[in-house]
């Protein structure tokens, strides 16, 4: 594991991606004005395509080698080297990563395709593949990075690319002021990520080993277990438990998830591509990277446990009520991740990486199909203006619906396999409440999705006459990428078959050299009751079909009316689940608000207070220079003039003396005489 | 070969000066060319002196010292060190895009191609001067400049701004020169040689490093400028023409920290590390926070990028506090950083008010739609000073925080929650200015022009290669840098040693 095996083609994976990026950005606008968009189609998909070769060849090249040797790298070059500090930009193909990259490339290169019919009409269209090839490069990159910094490079730059891309549309208001908050909300979690780097590098410095490369990082990380940190925790749970508040930011997990619903103002494949099957999960990707460390801070785990199942349940009762076709799958994604991340807080990293990959699939098949239904009606996005659509648009509706199956866990779907892992390693492993919030959530999914199927492709057509006139199904471009996707959300499980079916898992077998470390978490003990998992599935299985029949009951059938449920208690849990919980609101007047005063206030006391004091200091020295003025004009020159006026006067007084009368000057005379003399008898006396 | 290129790279603009000075007034035109030629000309030398600099030692380089006064010790004496390095090559690119930026002055243009290039002169010879005495003439004569070309081309309270920047730094340059007066007279053997009197630290007594840190921190403070002593920046750049707050932001403010590192952490090392954590630490956290939170509230495009710059300067402040090699080096790497990426925010900001004459964030919209490669080549330059990782500042920032986690994880804390906020004034400004629907008071606004582009290009190239290369200066720079550190930290165990 430390002497990866060193190669040079990693790069290029990377780096196509880069350059169509480059030549989308900078000769874009011309290239689609001189040859129109068939050269940016080409330029765009033409990349990521090629990625995603030469990541299969690397996976082929991969299974060569023995279990234990599975970890290559391509060190580029020196990026830091100061003081204690020495990191490269070098890439680093394990199996975790070598699946990402799979993932990344390949849905990815499928919804670049998908987009060439979708975006077709944009008139920046150029733009449109610029960004999306960029978004690739630096999920690529965050990937695949040897050290956390550059992880973090990636985990910006994918942040980047999703503000730019939810703004897309930047004409519309709505839609930047979206961009913004999800830039500003995952900057929260990126503070926290840059917040357990320092604290990470700082011991690990402490105790001789100032590194950042994770697999580095597997090795001297014992090193600081018993490590004090900083309030009141030990430095790993303090450095987890950052780590994972920077996760919620990027996997949109309670407190930071409130970005993403918004995030759907973006054209559709893009909530596809970064909203549900790729960037959303770096938080997923991140821990279950770092599960050497995550596995040494059992405390940490707990929280990841409770936060992610919290987050599954309480995602999922808010897409019940929603009516926008992509809010809901919006808060889909968030419940879903909310089950990878229990699965992370109880120790079944597999599982959540599976559930990454199948959610990937199937997910990325509901945005897209939802995008087609978008597409045939002209952008209408609301689900109380559709219906009926399963005749018009066979393709999307069968591969929608294979998807949905999936995601809802039924057997033998993708997400059967996945999910059903995950509630049963959460009751296997964890608390027994983990387990009861994720197996209500798998009900709650089953309804939301099928209430969802039913309002848009069962019962009558609901949109206008105009709208209706030009359905249409999927162009080819659409409709072969929806098949593929429908066909991966149908099979894309069978590479781990539950165990008491069979013990066929070479998924897990693939990852089983990545998550070496042993889950020191683990609150019941495990394995003894490992043949009751059937009925749990079972169990799991009933739940689905309580959903299920809800559903069927309130949006196909009729027979229980939707109105009167919503109406249940005063309508109080309908309306905590159509606001959201009020949680957007509890954040504009507790945080938005509030800082928005500071700064208005700050403002005030830079332009009044301090420059006031500046001010006034110039205004007082003028003040005093004037009264100097004065001083000297009347006092200073004053006092000169004083003596020559005195002199002055005291020469006209004088001159009255100068009678001419000899008489008078003989009386002076005696006069000063006599009082020389008396003056002098007293001077003696 | 070039046998004086720190005496060339600083005096070839009063040479260029010079020849603007003496053009005929028929050839007023040619002025411009004359400053893009001595300012050209300069970038060579600037080249020239990266490449032969020696980057394995932190010894001085490049020296030239002849005796200038003799009465009073006053010696001609320049040279580089990786402390400077870095800021001469900053100088040398700064000036040369400004000229360019400074195209669209049209009055009196003689007059302020030859300030300009004054102030040129004066700028280098306080990066490249070691006597004090000099650095402090180079000091002074970058000032008088400034003041005219704020006072002359500038906006319509240009007196009140260019007033207050001379008199505010003139207060600073005073505690400087009492300073440079009183460690010139400690002790017998009277120099103005700053690395003789960095040599002889050892003999100032504690108190007398105290009162000499401050009033020095002072002065540099007011350049920085470090809160509270901020508050003449927004003046000045406001009324200052895009050229002028070009060089401001871009050259002229790294002089105080330069100052600090060149003069307060290597003659009064023990001081330093006494009192660095609160002047420089706690207000360079202060600078970073309180920079971006009043940053949110303006409503001038120009005055929001200079309460940005202020706060960025923050990070320097935090990153020489931190006594770490990397902290450090964070510090100077963020100076050079905010350099290029400042520079190209104030060019970007004068684009724009070239064009449509007022600079009210609100006033715009959608401006993004008539000027796409003005609009991306902003939103690249606030990404950059976001802090983007994959751009410069990411690189420094990173740097200053690693560093200062080791000594002060609280104000760490509030240094990397300011990119939020940064994000926050940021993104908001170019929402407001870029993206929307056209303001169609706008519809007939032309996009970049070759020579803007020709400006801010160069910027972007440098930016995004230290975002990915940093060794570019990292290189240069950290040997002197890390000796720098181990003299402050080293003074301050003799110090606690001493006293015990």
């Amino acid at each position: 594991m430390l002497n990866p095996l060193p190669v040079a083609f990693i790069r290029w994976i990377v780096v196509l991606p880069l350059l169509g990026a480059a030549i989308n950005f900078l000769a874009g606008a011309a290239l689609q004005k001189r040859f129109g968009r068939t050269a940016i189609s080409l330029v765009g998909c033409g990349v990521v395509v090629g990625s995603f070769v030469i990541a299969v060849g690397a996976l082929a090249g991969m299974l060569q080698l023995a279990p234990a040797q599975r970890f290559m790298l391509d060190d580029l070059w020196r990026w830091f080297d100061v003081g204690p500090l020495r990191l490269d930009i070098a890439l680093w193909l394990d199996p975790l990563s070598m699946l990402m990259v799979l993932i990344v490339t390949g849905v990815g290169g499928l919804i670049h395709i998908y987009s060439t019919a979708y975006m077709h009409d944009d008139p920046a269209y150029w733009r449109f593949f610029g960004w999306l090839n960029l978004f690739t490069f630096a999920m690529l990159t965050l990937v695949l990075a040897d050290n956390l910094w550059l992880m973090f490079v990636g985990w910006e730059g994918v942040g980047l690319c999703s503000f730019a891309l939810i703004g897309f549309w930047y004409r519309e208001r709505s839609n930047t002021n979206a961009g913004n908050k999800a830039f500003i909300v995952n900057r929260v979690g990126d503070w926290a990520f840059v917040i357990a780097l320092y604290a990470l590098f700082s011991g690990l410095r402490a105790v001789g080993h100032p590194t950042l490369v994770i697999r580095e990082l597997a090795r001297y990380a014992p090193l600081i277990a018993d490590h004090p940190g900083y309030l009141g925790m030990s430095l790993v749970t303090f450095v987890t438990l950052f780590l994972f508040l920077g996760a919620t930011g990027k996997s949109a997990q309670i407190p930071l998830h409130v970005w993403l619903p918004d995030a759907m103002a973006g054209p559709t494949p893009v909530s596809a591509l970064i909203h549900a099957a790729t960037m959303v999960t770096a938080g997923i990707y991140m821990v279950s990277r770092l599960n050497f460390l995550f596995s040494m801070a059992p405390a940490t785990l707990e929280v990841i446990a409770l936060v992610g199942a919290a987050t599954a349940l309480f995602a999922a009762t808010i897409g019940i009520t929603q009516t926008d076709i992509k809010r809901v799958l919006a808060y889909s994604t968030i419940s879903q991740l909310g089950y990878m991340f229990a699965a992370l807080g109880v120790g079944a990293y597999d599982f959540a990486v599976f559930h990454l990959m199948t959610h990937a699939f199937f997910k990325a098949c509901l945005f897209l199909g939802a995008g087609s239904v978008i597409h045939a009606l002209g952008g209408e996005q609301d689900m109380r203006r559709m219906g009926g659509l399963r005749e018009r648009l066979p393709i999307t509706f069968w591969t929608f619906l294979a998807a949905t199956l999936a995601l809802c866990g039924v057997p033998p779907f993708a997400g059967f396999m996945s999910k059903d892992g995950i509630i049963w390693a959460a009751f296997s492993r964890g608390p027994l409440f983990i387990w009861a919030l994720l197996l209500t959530g798998a009900g709650v999914t089953v309804f939301y999705m099928f209430r969802q199927v039913y309002m848009t492709f069962f019962g009558d057509f609901r949109g206008t006459h105009e709208q209706e006139h030009h359905l249409h199904e999927a162009p080819w471009p659409m409709a072969s990428v929806l098949v593929i996707l429908g066909t991966l959300s149908v099979v894309g499980g069978f590479v781990m078959l539950p165990k008491f079916v069979s013990d066929f898992a070479p998924f897990a077998r693939f990852l089983d050299p990545v998550f070496t470390a042993p889950a020191t978490h683990s609150l019941m003990a495990t394995e003894f009751h490992a043949h009751l998992e059937v009925y749990f599935a079972l169990l799991a299985l009933a739940v689905v079909a309580v959903g299920w029949i809800l559903a069927d009951a309130c949006y196909r059938t009729g027979s229980l009316d939707a109105a009167s449920l919503s109406g249940f208690a005063d309508g109080i849990f309908y309306r905590l689940s159509l606001n959201k919980y009020y949680v957007d609101e509890l954040y504009d007047r507790a945080v938005v608000r509030p800082y928005l005063f500071a700064t208005r206030a700050l403002a005030w006391f830079d332009l009044r207070i301090i420059d006031g004091i500046v001010n006034l200091a110039a205004t007082l020295t003028v003040f005093a220079s004037w009264l100097s003025g004065l001083l000297d004009r009347y006092v200073v020159d004053g006092l000169v003039n004083l003596a020559a006026d005195a002199t002055l006067a005291a020469g006209g007084r004088l001159r009255r003396v100068q009678t001419g009368s000899v008489n008078a000057y003989l009386y002076g005379i005696l006069a000063a005489v006599m009082l020389i003399l008396v003056i002098r008898a007293m001077v003696r006396a | 070969m070039l046998t004086h290129p720190l005496t060339l790279i600083t005096f070839i603009p009063l040479v260029g000066m010079v020849a603007i000075l003496l053009c005929p007034r028929a050839l007023t035109p040619m002025c411009k060319w004359v400053a893009a030629l001595t300012t050209g000309l300069q970038l060579p030398i600037a080249v020239w002196i990266y490449a032969h600099f020696d980057s394995a030692t932190s010894a001085i380089q490049m020296v030239e010292r002849h005796q200038w006064i003799a009465n009073y010790h006053v010696y001609y004496f320049l040279g580089i060190d990786g402390i400077s390095v870095s800021m001469v090559l900053l100088t040398a690119l700064i000036c040369f895009i400004s000229v360019f930026a400074s195209f669209s002055i049209t009055r009196a243009e003689k007059g302020y191609y030859a300030l300009l290039m004054l102030l040129d002169t004066g700028m280098m010879g306080v990066f490249v001067a070691l006597d004090f005495f000099l650095f402090y003439i180079f000091w002074e004569v970058m000032l008088l400049p400034m003041y005219f070309l704020i006072g002359i081309w500038g906006g319509p309270r240009r007196e009140y701004a260019a007033i207050k920047f001379f008199l505010y730094t003139l207060l600073g340059s005073v505690l400087i020169l009492l300073v440079m007066l009183a460690l010139y007279y400690y002790g017998d053997a009277h120099t103005f040689d700053m690395t003789q009197l960095a040599a002889r630290a050892g003999s100032y007594s504690l108190t007398f490093q105290r009162i000499c840190w401050l009033a020095l921190f002072v002065g540099f403070a007011i350049k920085i400028p470090a809160f509270p002593f901020h508050t003449w920046l927004p003046d000045a750049h406001v009324e200052a023409p895009t050229a002028i707050s070009v060089i401001l932001a871009g050259v002229l403010l790294k002089m105080g920290t330069y100052g600090i590192l060149r003069v307060n952490y290597p003659i009064l090392p023990a001081a330093s590390h006494e009192l660095a954590w609160i002047f420089l630490g706690l207000v360079g956290t202060i600078n970073i926070v309180y920079g971006a939170m009043v940053a949110m509230a303006q409503t001038d495009y120009k005055k929001l990028i200079a309460y940005s710059s202020i706060s960025h300067m923050g990070y320097v402040m935090l990153g020489i506090a931190s006594f770490t090699a990397v902290g450090i080096n964070g510090a100077v790497l963020q100076m050079f950083n905010h350099g290029t990426i400042t520079a190209m925010l104030f060019i970007l900001v004068g684009v724009i008010y070239d064009r449509a004459h007022h600079r009210e964030i609100d006033g715009f919209g959608g401006l993004a739609q008539q000027m796409p490669i003005y609009a991306g080549m902003t939103g690249f330059a606030f990404f950059a000073g976001m802090g983007l990782p994959g751009l410069s500042a990411f690189i420094s920032e990173v740097l200053v925080l690693i560093g200062a986690w080791q000594t002060h994880p609280l104000m760490t804390v509030f240094g990397a929650g300011t990119a939020i906020l940064t994000a926050g004034y940021l993104l908001w400004c170019f929402q407001r200015i870029y993206l929307g629907p056209l303001n169609e008071k706008y519809s007939g606004l032309t996009d970049l022009t070759l020579r803007e582009a020709f400006t801010l290009v160069p910027l972007a190239a440098i930016v995004l290669l230290l975002g990915w290369y940093p060794h570019a200066i990292l290189g240069l720079i950290h040997t002197s840098l890390d000796h720098l550190n181990q003299v402050v930290v080293n003074a301050a165990t003799s110090a606690t040693v001493a006293l015990r």
